[in-house]
Parts: C-alpha cells; sequence; structure tokens
C-alpha cells in the first residue's frame, strides 16, 4: 500500500472564471463546435437541472484582422476583404463601405441613376438570400427540417442572379466606390422576371410550413421577450428591434441610394418575442419583393453605372486594347489606386441584420488610414446575456436562432 | 468482387469493407466562416449530397469520418479545430474547403492560421472563395476514391 496520502475530498472543479458558480448549479461550455450556435460562438452557461442561470458569450472564435487588413490594400481592393464580414449579406458590407468612402470623396451627389437602382437590387437581393439561410437554420434547430430545402431552392435563384452579374456566388464585389462594375449582363432581365414570377410562391410554402405550426408557435411565442425600452438600451437594430414595435429602419430614417423614393412599409410587431421577430423577417422579405418590382420597372431605362470622374473610374474595357491613353489610364487605377482626401466619414445600411455602419479614415493616401465596422449582429448578440437567464437550454437555441448573428462579422 | 456459382459473391473483406466505409463518408457539423454556408448548400436540391451517402452531418466528433474545414481558422478557433480532430474515431478523413482553410487566402495577417495542414493533416484540398458547392462535391468523390484504392493525403480537387 502506498504511503502517499490520498487527498479525502476530490479537487474543486476548473470553473472558467467568466461564471461564478454559486448554490447548486452547474458550469456547461456550449459551443464553439455546436449545431446551434450558428458558427463559432461559444456560451458559458450556468445552468440549475435544465434552466439556465447565467449566460455569457465568449466570442473572437472567428477574429480574422479583416479591418487591419484593409489597411493594407488599395480603397477599391480593401472591399474584397470587407465583403467576407458578414457572409450572409456581402453587397451591404460593399454598398456601406462605398457610401462612406464616397462621402468622404464628396461625390456622393454624382452617382449615376441606374447605378443606384442596382445597388438597391442587389441590398435588397442580398437580404432575400440572407433571411433565407436565417430561416433554413432556424427552422432545422427548431426541428423542422424540410424548410431548410425550401429556403435554400430560393437561395439558388438569387445567387444565380449574383453570379450572373457579379460572376461570384457569395462574394460578387459587384458595388464599387463609385457606381457598379459593368452594367447587367444580357439576359439578367429575364432570370430577373422568372425570380420575381416565383417569388409569391415560395413565400407562401414558407409561411404554410411555420406561420400556422403549432409546435413552431410553441417553441417560439414568448420566448426571449424583449421590450422596447431594452432593445433600445442594448443597442439592437434591425428585425429584433422592430419585432417589439420601434419602427426604426435605416432606409426610412437615413436614406440612402434612392430608397426614399421607392414605396415600402417598415413591418413592425410589438410581442418583441422569437415568433414576432420570424413575422418580421417574413413581411420583410415580401417588402423586399415588393422593391424589387419598382426597380424592374427603372432598369428598363439605360444609362451610366460608373461615375464619369476618371480619377476614380477605370476606363470602359473595350477601350484598354484601342487606345493608348486608356491604357495608361488602366494602369494608373490598377497598379496605384486613387487617393482619398484626409478627414473621416461615417456611413450607414440597414442591412438584413440591423444597422450596419462604416467608420473610415482616410489621411490623404491610396490605402485606408483606419476603418471601424459597427457590426449590427455584436450588438444584437450581447443581449442574449439579457434575455437567457431563467429559460431553458432548448430556448435557447430559439434564442441564438431569432437574433441571427453572423460570426464573421462578429468577430471581424 | 466476382459472382460465384449460385447465388454469392466472392470478395476480400477488405474490399468490401472499403466499399461500405466510402458509401457512407459522415462529415462532422463545423462551420466556420462563408465556406460553411456552401457546405450546407451541398446538403439542398440542386446539389444534394446524399447521392453520394454523406449527407449524414454529425454534430459529434465520435460519430464522423469527415472533418470538412469550412473557413478561415482564427488562432483562436485552431486549438479547437486540433481537438475535434483527436477526437474523432480513426479512420477519419479531412477536406480543406476554401482559400483561407487551405493557405490562410486573402489573409495574411496576425489572426489567421495560415493553412489549416500546419496543425492537422489534409487529404483534399478544395479551391476557391468560397469553392462552389459542385467542388466540395468533387472534393468528397476524390475522398471515396481515396478509401477505396487506399491512398491519402494532399490531392488538389482541380476540375
Amino acid at each position: 500500500m502506498s504511503t502517499t496520502e490520498r487527498p479525502t475530498t476530490p479537487p474543486e472543479p476548473m470553473t472558467p472564471e467568466i461564471v461564478s458558480r454559486e448554490g447548486n448549479s452547474m458550469v456547461l461550455s456550449m459551443g464553439p463546435q455546436h449545431p446551434s450556435t450558428h458558427g463559432v460562438l461559444q456560451i458559458m452557461l450556468e445552468i440549475e437541472g435544465e434552466t439556465v442561470v447565467k449566460a455569457e458569450p465568449e466570442i473572437g472564435y472567428l477574429h480574422t484582422g479583416i479591418e487591419k487588413s484593409a489597411e493594407n490594400l488599395f480603397w477599391t481592393q480593401a472591399q474584397t476583404v470587407i465583403e467576407r464580414m458578414d457572409y450572409l449579406a456581402p453587397e451591404s458590407n460593399a454598398l456601406c463601405y462605398a457610401l462612406a468612402a464616397e462621402r468622404l470623396l464628396g461625390i456622393e451627389g454624382k452617382i449615376p441613376e441606374r447605378a443606384q437602382t442596382i445597388r438597391v437590387l442587389f441590398s435588397e437581393l442580398t437580404r432575400m438570400a440572407s433571411h433565407c439561410v436565417w430561416l433554413g437554420t432556424h427552422g432545422i434547430d427548431i426541428g423542422a427540417i424540410s424548410v431548410f430545402f425550401y429556403c435554400f431552392d430560393l437561395r439558388e435563384n438569387l445567387l444565380d442572379l449574383q453570379e450572373a452579374a457579379g460572376g461570384a456566388r457569395m462574394h460578387p464585389n459587384y458595388v464599387r466606390i463609385g457606381g457598379v462594375n459593368g452594367d447587367l449582363p444580357q439576359g439578367f432581365l429575364d432570370r430577373f422576371d422568372a425570380l420575381l414570377e416565383k417569388f409569391p410562391g415560395r413565400m407562401r410554402d414558407l409561411r404554410g410550413l411555420l406561420q400556422a405550426n403549432p409546435i413552431f408557435q410553441d417553441r417560439t411565442i414568448d420566448v426571449g421577450t424583449l421590450t422596447p425600452e431594452e432593445a433600445v438600451r442594448w443597442n439592437v437594430t434591425g428585425p429584433a428591434l422592430r419585432a417589439s414595435g420601434v419602427a426604426y429602419d435605416v432606409r426610412r430614417a437615413f436614406p440612402y441610394c434612392g430608397f426614399e423614393t421607392y414605396e415600402f412599409d417598415v413591418p413592425t410587431r410589438t410581442e418583441g418575442d422569437a415568433y414576432a421577430r420570424f413575422l418580421v423577417r417574413l413581411d420583410e422579405m415580401e417588402e423586399s419583393y415588393k422593391i424589387l418590382k419598382q426597380v424592374r420597372k427603372r432598369l428598363d431605362t439605360p444609362g451610366a453605372v460608373m461615375i464619369d470622374d476618371t480619377k476614380i473610374a477605370a476606363p470602359p474595357k473595350e477601350t484598354i486594347a484601342l487606345s493608348m491613353e486608356a491604357l495608361i489610364h488602366h494602369f494608373k487605377i490598377v497598379s496605384e489606386g486613387f487617393r482619398i482626401p484626409p478627414g473621416d466619414a461615417y456611413a450607414s445600411v440597414e442591412s438584413p441584420r440591423g444597422e450596419l455602419g462604416y467608420y473610415i479614415v482616410s489621411d490623404g493616401g491610396n490605402r485606408p488610414y483606419r476603418i471601424r465596422t459597427r457590426p449590427p449582429s455584436l450588438y444584437n448578440l450581447q443581449v442574449l446575456k439579457h434575455i437567457a437567464p431563467g429559460n431553458l437550454i432548448a430556448d435557447l437555441v430559439v434564442m441564438i436562432g431569432s437574433l441571427d448573428p453572423v460570426f464573421g462579422e462578429v468577430d471581424r | 468482387m466476382e459472382v460465384g456459382p449460385g447465388h454469392f459473391l466472392l470478395a476480400k473483406l477488405d474490399d468490401v469493407a472499403r466499399w461500405a466505409q466510402s458509401s457512407s463518408v459522415w462529415p462532422l457539423t463545423m462551420g466556420l466562416a462563408c465556406c460553411a454556408i456552401e457546405m450546407m448548400t451541398v446538403t439542398a436540391p440542386e446539389y444534394d449530397i446524399a447521392r453520394l451517402g454523406s449527407e449524414v452531418f454529425r454534430s459529434s466528433p465520435r460519430q464522423a469520418d469527415l472533418m470538412i474545414v469550412s473557413g478561415r481558422v482564427a488562432q483562436k478557433m485552431a486549438p479547437v479545430v486540433k481537438r475535434l480532430h483527436d477526437q474523432m474515431a480513426d479512420p477519419k478523413w479531412v477536406i480543406s474547403m476554401g482559400a483561407c482553410a487551405s493557405s490562410g487566402g486573402v489573409f495574411d495577417n496576425y489572426a489567421i492560421v495560415q493553412g489549416v495542414d500546419t496543425i492537422i493533416p489534409v487529404d483534399v484540398y478544395v479551391p476557391g472563395c468560397p469553392p462552389t458547392p459542385d467542388g466540395l462535391l468533387y472534393a468528397v468523390n476524390l475522398i471515396q476514391q481515396q478509401i477505396r484504392e487506399g491512398g491519402r493525403g494532399g490531392v488538389l480537387a482541380r476540375g
């Protein structure tokens, strides 16, 4: 028998410092690899039985250093990495950054009409595509698998349009500072018409699958309720804010790209729970559809899609082979970029998740001096800490889904 | 395999095992970034990875055969990825999906691991940012081929 003294009591279990244990509770780490955390979120949970006593989101598992990387790229190149922040709505990111840069350049009013229309088109397409992913994954979290297939089928059609215009399914990099990269390709409008025709039926399917479904209602009604005061105090924006009854939409409050000339409603609900957020997002998709129909009418008018300013815009591709000046011009723009006068500017857009903002600083060079993002997901996610306690772990999954965070954007 | 007289098949146990293994490669549910969305898309209509027998995404590494590293691996996430790979039961395969997972991609900076093959062994690399779902399907095909033929490691999935 060994003479070493054995401890009579088991050693105290290791407890992460961010959660302090009290009473008869247990500390559980949820994530960062978890099917329902929508990416790489870790939540330190203090639970009693199945009830959450405390939830502390731990973020940073996808920190990419995008803001820092962008400082080493030209103004136009920076857009490539910026689109990879909110990867469900890349066009919103690109648009917001372009708006901020244009504000600093002082060319806000000079963007051609058609370019503005195409920007609106893509910001709404990307909103629909993003809500499709949200609804599909939210459905899977709750146990409704078939919704996922309907959503991703519709999303394929939306991505096809993006691919046709920008050349890539997910990160088309189509919106540029000064306009958009080239006019819409041939045959685009026919495909767009086909989508507009398909959409209402698909929307009816989606509503039919979930809206009156008693299981879905049981899981979402009165879960994660946010009062309007709390929502405002926690800086929540987007559908989550509007589901609490505050009709704040950047497209309405601070219109950009001519949103003030489109007719659309800002859907709101007063309940503030996960079911209300679900309804608001579905209504939003229908409002996007309304906007797209108006966009379709305007797209019949041809016009320029890039600003008429040779300091910013590259010459048309077809002239490069014919004119020496155009070739030199193109070489200058590609190898050196353009300069933006010193100063700072902020611009915000309504991304599918809420108010997305870019604050950019220039020191007069051809690269950004500093870019700071206001990611809506980060602010929406922090409210989880407030609404989770007192609920079951299973409801926590519903809450995360209903807030719709994207971690590329939270961690950047 | 060969058909014998009457109704039976003759085969080496090894071949049968490999055939079974290659027809049900179950991936791990591990979405990291943009590529994770395309990884989800392969299970959806139009691509339908169920045709290859890989639609069953397992949430526990103990039940998974294939790890799809779908996206950029941040320095903070790297130990987690390594641990998940360690927790997977042998035999196991790894697909490095996209430019970021394969080489760091456009993010050549302090925050991103410059290629996931610096921490775990990779069998198939899929280029693209993000790769199309077709690209990922092809990579799964290559994994199946590797299982049947017995080769391992370092294949680039290019069309």
